[in-house]
């Protein structure tokens, strides 16, 4: 029988919204506070949810100590206490949450292969939160 | 169609052992949760029904039905129970988050009348949480 697991995490981490298609102020109307040169800060809690077959042997989707492990070392260990504008995923990408979120999927997919992962959902505040279940 | 969502809590104990696998083969896939004399949780339940919106009423469910259902099909049976020794599924069943999910929607499915069963999300802890949906 299928199921589908989600475990929640968190990072802190830096960034500025600003576009290089746009000029100054257009960036500023765009992104308004988000765009101070000097960047901000988050708190952000992701959610990864996966999916499978519940095995017979263990009762689990997938063991979680290691889907733990890769979070931790793929996600957390490269985004945690960073700044994202700095990342090559971000040298030409906003790195809005949105983009973020996006990011985060394509490298769990990529590299998690104990379960079918269904999606990434980011809290950057307590009032938004943005998911990706990948190109529908 | 609308959705409802009614949460409940449960505290229980469990381990998780598979009595086909050897001790060491135990120890290793499930770590600290195999340790036989058991550890805790205070789960938090979520059983979400779906169903068009009865227009005499106004419901979707008679929520005091629901309540009454999950107090006597799952809250009764599982609240501050050892799950492995108290629960009859577990008896055969290693009592993962992911079997108490699919247990809880088996005991609800078949008492729920007016709306349907469409969701059972149980909490481990704040960060864990497995979705049901069914047999897909």
């Amino acid at each position: 029988m299928k199921a589908h697991l989600t475990r929640r995490y968190m990072f802190s981490a830096s960034h500025r919204l600003h576009s290089d298609e746009m000029s100054e102020q257009e960036n500023r109307d765009v992104y308004g506070k988000c765009n101070n040169p000097y960047g901000h800060g988050h708190n952000y809690m992701i959610e990864v949810t996966v999916s499978g077959q519940v095995d017979g042997q263990t009762g689990m989707v997938c063991n979680l100590v290691d889907l733990d492990n890769f979070v931790k070392s793929h996600v957390l260990g490269r985004y945690d206490h960073e700044n994202l504008n700095l990342l090559s995923e971000f040298a030409e990408l906003v790195p809005t949450t949105e983009n973020l979120c996006i990011a985060i999927y394509e490298i769990v997919n990529r590299g998690f292969k104990s379960a079918h992962l269904e999606r990434i959902r980011i809290e950057e505040t307590m009032m938004n939160s943005f998911e990706y279940c990948g190109d529908l | 169609m609308v959705y409802l969502t009614r949460k409940a809590e449960f505290s229980a104990a469990h381990y998780y052992h598979n009595p086909k696998l050897t001790a060491e083969e135990n120890q290793r896939i499930f770590g600290k949760c195999n340790n036989p004399n058991g550890h805790g949780h205070n789960y938090t339940l979520e059983v979400t029904v779906k169903g068009a919106v009865d227009p005499k009423s106004g419901f979707v469910v008679d929520l005091k039905q629901l309540k009454d259902v999950m107090s006597r099909e799952v809250l009764d049976a599982l609240d501050h129970r050892f799950l492995n020794k108290e629960v009859p599924e577990f008896f055969t069943r290693i009592p993962t988050t992911e079997n108490l999910a699919i247990t809880i929607w088996q005991r609800l499915e078949p008492k729920l009348k007016a709306a349907r069963l469409h969701r059972v999300r149980v909490y481990e802890t704040p960060d864990l949480f497995v979705d049901f949906y069914g047999e897909e």
